[in-house]
């Protein structure tokens, strides 16, 4: 068994399966299951670990199985060099996140449930990296919106943090919607959803003319999940959520996702004009806007939304130059941000959790109550300014490069380095107020308890990410340059560009733009209050909550209003207006079918008994309308009429449906006139004219479409599918009668759906009748008094003397139904009949004492029976109820047949008579108990 | 002949159509049965008609009528039975629990009023 053919999907579905181990270890102690995330992490690490070294000798692993061959999907993973580094990030920062929310969740707080969700959106996240079919990997892209969603509002009880959630999941779940529809439009331009197919035919996708809205729908999903303008308001509001969750989220995970994608379809979708403008565009503005916003949020978490949004933005405006450096820079800066920020944010959780507060305003002088975190964070803080020795500086110098040399001549040359230097002006302005504001500053300012250094183990995470920041930036040829490489020739599906990570590349332009930007961006922070005062007062005001929930109420309200112009309460009215779109849709479709209504085939001479029973269901039929008020009449009407259908059957040659609907006929009308019992007798008129005919008029034409509708086609000649199982119901299903063959071989898991059908409608029926109480009426409809005698001693003999033969009748109809008309149904009903005529003639009392069989039994059994001939056929590796048959000598019977389809017949006859008895049983029930509490208030 | 299995069905299609459009639960379960009468000898016609030849697969017969739509017409009978008998209790329920069987849960006297209001809006 080689590890290496299928270790791929386990990465990916492990944290699933070990989510709900979480939840349960939870039950233990808090600490448990924390450690079971943890090791849940490591185990899916251990099954990465034996593949790492494949990306490094240019092999891309992939594992497939097929699925839907015909629709193209198929289960397959893929391992490169870009999954790779992602996977890693994933796994590696998420086990510090774990290690850090462990010390940061409040005993309040329930870790189960935390860790739970936590795995779970770690698997959507490694699955969507390790995707190489495309259709899963939009799956597992809507996975994670879900789960991001429950992390989000993990603090339930807070409106802002289920404000937050929904308005994230409603941005990205949305923009995963657009994303589907351009993967799928990918897909029929290349013929192929997997990668290894897309990503070589770049060229072929570009030429397309559907290349725009595929590239359009792509990149909804990517700015959504990326959280770039204008769809970036919803990472802020997701700031709602617990530290450890933002920490993860906004650093290595959901929203690198969007990037993940722009590296991932590089190859395919890159270098045109299109993608330069949307991709560059929204980038440069994000960057910038992020940036900028950034220095005026007095929330520590806000500071850190709003850098992530202006971080995210700079790797999109990389990926946007479409040039194979500006790649690796942007693949570079995407292991640098998920470094320092995720350690910056933990770093903003230490001081929420110690401070109490997160208000910068607040928040002072930190650096003597703990100096450990303080240096932490001012070295993280460096990096994301883009100090030199520090990794950001590193691919900050890269960034700066390709914004001077990436651009043509065009207006854009001097443009975009000027653009690119004022955010990063604001970049190092609000990187040294985190630093200055919180721990230098004076002291703090109202705080309600004495902050001190964190527990040592919270410290760790982020001291590990911080060791990394600057292993980076001092070594990178070392620590980073392999995987990058790796995952640049991945992204790129090419042999990387020669690129230099060397900290020194002498005096140049882009060493000078950091100058710049350093030293403005120390001028801006120290004149931040005149800055602060200036937007305050000339900036005006958009809270993107408010805008988002406008939007959402006009949406609902107008949909409300869409609604109720066809649904007024009404269920008369929603009825007819579903059933005037069908009369006008079979209209239209007749309209476009190009052919006469009626066709050549030679119909059928008249015999006059069909006719005179024809003109009978008519009279009946229409009586049955008209006469409706009276109950009884119209039910005794409707029974009439299906039992001349039955006969309409035996006419036609289908004997097995005329035992069937006159088996069913006698059902329902017992069930039919138990329920009347309960009911008003007679029907109310109504007064509404105007509806009386509007529905007249729609009945009429109902009926009139449906009667040429069968003309149509009892008038015109086809050709059959059916001569394969008149052929073949003999040799290969063993018996002649061919429409029960159909239901228990050939057809025979249509057969099972159904009896589950009827089981739970049984089932639905007893749990709406448990514990329902309704008075019986005392006298009839004509004003007589029911019968005190309910059980009539005739009635009980003649009964119980015909029940032995009506079970005969039932065994004899089961075992012929193979190979002449019966079957399991048609002998479950006539078991259920005779069964419920001895309820009805001697009491529920009298019969339960003597048939002691549970029907809730019954079903399972018949369902059991059912599924297990099917599950021996698999066992014996035929494909799910496979049948077989052979012939026995019996004494007296002589040769007989016998089946395994049989066995599943049994379960047919079993599920028919369970279900049938269970329901008219508690019905009957229902009666009983109304007859006593009847009596008990007689007497 | 077929016309008049066509008109069979038509008039039991309507009548069941008028009986669902009904105010009470009564009748709408009773057009439904109707309604479920026609439609699956509208599924049992797509067979054709045929007298005579039932599909019992004997030496001596030679044609069959098709078998297809009457097994998928025998389950649809007994399922149609599952969907009456679930409706009619769920009718009971809702006389129960709303203490009317008016089909939006309306009793007599709330009934009335939205008749009078109508009227007068209508005035």
């Amino acid at each position: 068994m080689n590890l290496l053919e299928f270790n791929l999907p386990l990465i990916a579905l492990i944290p699933f399966l070990g989510a709900p181990l979480a939840a349960w270890a939870a039950n233990i102690n808090r600490v448990a299951s924390a450690w079971t995330a943890g090791l849940v992490t490591l185990v899916s690490l251990l099954f990465l670990l034996p593949a790492i070294q494949l990306p490094f000798e240019g092999q891309t692993l992939i594992q497939s199985w097929s699925w839907l061959p015909s629709l193209g999907l198929e289960f397959a993973f893929r391992l490169d060099g870009l999954a790779l580094l992602f996977a890693l990030l994933i796994l590696l920062i998420g086990l510090l996140v774990i290690l850090y929310a462990r010390y940061y969740l409040s005993p309040k707080d329930s870790m189960g449930r935390f860790f739970a969700y936590l795995l779970m959106f770690m698997g959507s996240m490694l699955g969507i990296v390790l995707s190489e079919n495309l259709i899963q990997l939009v799956v597992f892209w809507e996975l994670t919106s879900l789960t991001s969603f429950l992390l989000i509002s993990y603090w339930q009880h807070q409106q802002d943090a289920r404000d937050g959630a929904r308005m994230a999941l409603a941005i990205t779940g949305a923009g995963g919607l657009a994303m589907l529809a351009g993967v799928i439009m990918l897909g029929n331009i290349v013929g192929s959803y997997n990668l290894t197919e897309v990503l070589a035919a770049g060229e072929q996708i570009r030429q397309h003319e559907n290349y725009l809205t595929v590239l359009v729908l792509i990149l909804l999903g990517v700015f959504t999940k990326s959280a770039q303008f204008p769809f970036h308001f919803w990472l802020p509001h997701a700031m709602a959520a617990p530290t450890p969750v933002s920490a993860y989220l906004h650093s290595a995970t959901m929203v690198k996702a969007g990037i993940f994608m722009l590296a991932r379809l590089f190859p395919a979708l890159s270098g045109t004009e299109a993608w330069g403008w949307l991709v560059g565009g929204a980038g440069m503005f994000t960057m910038v806007l992020g940036a900028y916003t950034a220095l005026f949020k007095h929330d520590l978490k806000g500071l850190l939304a709003y850098s992530t949004i202006s971080h995210l933005g700079l790797i999109t405006l990389l990926f946007g130059f479409s040039t194979q450096l500006a790649a690796v820079a942007a693949i570079f800066h995407i292991i640098n941000h998920a470094t320092f920020k995720a350690s910056l944010f933990m770093v903003a959780g230490i001081i929420d959790h110690e401070c109490g507060s997160r208000d910068m305003r607040m928040v002072n002088g930190m650096l003597k109550y703990m100096p450990h975190t303080a240096v932490l964070a001012m070295i993280a803080a460096s990096a994301m300014a883009g100090v030199p020795l520090l990794n950001g500086f590193l691919s900050k110098e890269m960034f700066f490069e390709q914004a001077v040399t990436a651009t043509d001549g065009s207006m854009m040359t001097w443009a975009i380095p000027v653009l690119v230097t004022i955010g990063a002006i604001f970049s190092v302005a609000y990187s040294l107020r985190f630093i200055h504001d919180v721990f230098f500053n004076g002291e703090p300012v109202g705080l309600t308890k004495t902050p001190h250094e964190p527990p040592r183990f919270m410290k760790i995470p982020v001291d590990i990410l911080v060791l990394l920041c600057l292993g980076v930036g001092i070594a990178p040829m070392i620590l980073v340059a392999p995987i990058l490489s790796v995952a640049v020739s991945a992204s790129l599906q090419s042999a990387p560009p020669a690129f230099s990570l060397a900290i020194w590349h002498g005096f140049n332009l882009p060493l000078m733009m950091s100058f710049i930007a350093m030293g403005i961006g120390v001028i801006v922070y120290f004149n931040r209050y005149k800055l602060f005062r200036w937007h305050d007062e000339n900036l005006p005001r958009i809270d993107a909550r408010i805008l988002f929930n406008m939007a959402l109420h006009g949406v609902l309200v107008a949909t409300g209003k869409i609604s109720r112009l066809f649904d007024r309460g009404s269920l008369q009215n929603a009825s007819s207006w579903v059933l005037l779109t069908a009369a006008l849709a079979v209209i239209y479709g007749y309209l476009q079918f190009n052919s006469p209504l009626l066709g050549h085939r030679e119909l059928m001479p008249v015999d006059w008994l069909t006719v005179a029973l024809g003109a009978f269901v008519v009279i009946a039929s229409v009586l049955c309308a008209v006469l409706h008020h009276q109950r009884l009449v119209s039910l005794i009407i409707v029974g009439v009429v299906g039992l001349i259908v039955s006969l309409g059957f035996v006419k036609f040659s289908a004997p097995d449906l005329a035992l069937t609907q006159l088996s069913v006929e006698v059902v329902t009308i017992v069930l039919l006139l138990l329920a009347l019992f309960f009911l008003p007798q007679h029907t109310p008129q109504e007064r509404n004219a105007k509806r009386m005919t509007r529905d007249i008029a729609l009945s009429l034409s109902a009926g009139v479409i449906v009667m040429l509708m069968a003309m149509a086609v009892m008038s015109r000649d086809y050709a059959p599918i059916s001569d394969f199982f008149i052929q073949n119901s003999k040799p290969g299903g063993g018996g002649t009668n061919v429409v029960n063959v159909i239901l228990v071989d050939f057809r025979g898991f249509d057969t099972l759906g159904e009896i589950v059908v009827l089981a739970l409608a049984g089932l639905g029926i007893f749990a709406m009748l448990k514990n329902l109480r309704l008075p019986a009426p005392l006298r009839d409809i004509q004003g007589r008094e029911w019968s005190h005698d309910p059980h009539p001693p005739i009635m009980q003999t003649l009964t119980r003397l015909l029940f032995p033969l009506m079970l005969l009748v039932a065994v004899f109809v089961f075992l012929r139904g193979h190979n002449l008309p019966g079957g399991g149904f048609i002998a479950g009903l006539v078991a259920a009949v005779a069964l419920i005529s001895q309820y009805l003639a001697n009491g529920i009392d009298w019969t339960n004492a003597r048939i002691k069989a549970n029907m809730h039994i019954v079903i399972a059994f018949g369902l059991t029976a059912a599924v297990v001939t099917g599950v021996v056929a698999m066992l014996l590796s035929y494909p799910f109820l496979t049948s077989t048959f052979t012939y026995l000598k019996w004494p007296l019977v002589g040769k007989f047949e016998v089946a395994s389809a049989m066995a599943f017949d049994l379960g047919v006859f079993l599920v028919v008579v369970g279900a049938t008895v269970l329901i008219l049983v508690e019905l009957g029930k229902l009666s009983h108990a109304s007859h006593q509490m009847r009596h008990e208030e007689h007497y | 002949m077929e016309w008049i299995v066509a008109l069979v069905i038509g008039v039991m299609t309507a009548s069941g159509v008028y009986l669902v459009l009904r105010a009470r639960t009564f009748p709408v379960v009773l057009g439904l049965t109707l309604l479920s009468y026609a439609v699956n000898v509208f599924l049992f016609t797509m067979g054709r008609l045929q007298v005579g030849q039932a599909a019992i697969i004997s030496p001596d017969t030679t044609a069959y009528t098709d078998p297809l739509p009457q097994a998928l017409v025998l389950t649809a009978i007994v399922i149609a039975f599952g969907m009456t008998a679930f409706l009619i209790v769920l009718s009971l329920k809702a006389r129960s629990e709303l203490g009317n069987d008016h089909v939006d849960g309306l009793s007599y006297v709330a009934e009335e009023q939205a008749v009078k209001s109508r009227q007068k809006a209508g005035n």
